[in-house]
């Protein structure tokens, strides 16, 4: 074997040494955002589902969701909702070829961040 | 100098051997949600804590109830293939396999259910 360092070759990142990047952290985000949204997508259903079956199972269903749980699982998916729809669109662009260098995809990854604050107080303010 | 096209060099090289297909349909549900989500989370958000009555009569008129059946179906579609590549990921065996035949249930009824009530408010 040519190769004397055999097995002491730098291995892999591991999470307790990782230094997170912008890069990483905004891609882990739009994982955890994406699939956080089942729950507000199923409270969603349920309420749809409630306003079919009539008065009371609505005042039940709308109860809820404008209580200020009901508030809390809304305002989080709102948050988790623009922010995978920014990093969605960031995805799309990257599948083009565009925007995959290290300078480019952090200064997307300022404008997802920033963008979908932005946004999300633009919808609590609005509705 | 090679005379190989680039296709033909990167052909069979990758590690999966399949996936265009999954990754085609989150591409095509991503691209129809962009323009889907902003339309709901106003109507829907615009709904939501209404009275009864007012509720239902803004769902049986046709632009919220075709923006919200549409969103639904895509949604849970993009939700369907998101949450396969995130079990694939972390989770193994028998597991995995449970895992995303339960998901795949959990979106397909879910949007059935929801389909099924906002045509139900509609008509």
């Amino acid at each position: 074997m040519a190769d004397v360092n055999r097995g002491n070759r730098p291995l892999s990142p591991h999470l307790s040494i990782y230094r997170p990047q912008l890069t990483s952290m905004t891609s882990i985000f739009t994982r955890l955002t994406g699939n956080a949204l089942i729950v507000g997508a199923l409270f969603v259903v349920w309420w749809f589902a409630a306003l079919a079956a009539g008065p009371d199972a609505y005042a039940r269903a709308n109860g809820f969701m404008t209580s200020w749980f009901g508030d809390f699982i809304m305002f989080g998916s709102v948050v988790c909702i623009w922010y995978h729809t920014l990093a969605g669109i960031r995805h799309l662009i990257w599948d083009t070829g565009r925007m995959l260098d290290v300078e480019r995809a952090e200064f997307a990854g300022q404008v997802i961040i920033i963008a979908s604050v932005l946004l999300t107080i633009f919808t609590v303010i609005i509705l | 100098m090679s005379f190989l096209t680039d296709r033909k060099r990167a052909i069979g090289l990758g590690s999966a051997k399949s996936g265009t297909q999954h990754h085609w349909q989150m591409m095509v549900s991503s691209v129809a949600l962009t323009g889907l989500i902003p339309l709901f989370v106003f109507t829907f958000g615009y709904a939501l804590g209404m009275p009864y009555t007012d509720a239902a009569a803004y769902y049986a008129r046709p632009f919220p109830a075709i923006v919200a059946i549409l969103t639904v179906l895509v949604g849970f579609l993009h939700f369907k293939g998101g949450v396969q590549t995130l079990i694939e990921d972390y989770v193994h065996g028998f597991a995995r396999k449970a895992l995303i035949i339960g998901s795949i249930c959990l979106s397909y009824a879910a949007a059935a259910a929801g389909v099924f009530a906002i045509v139900r408010i509609a008509l």
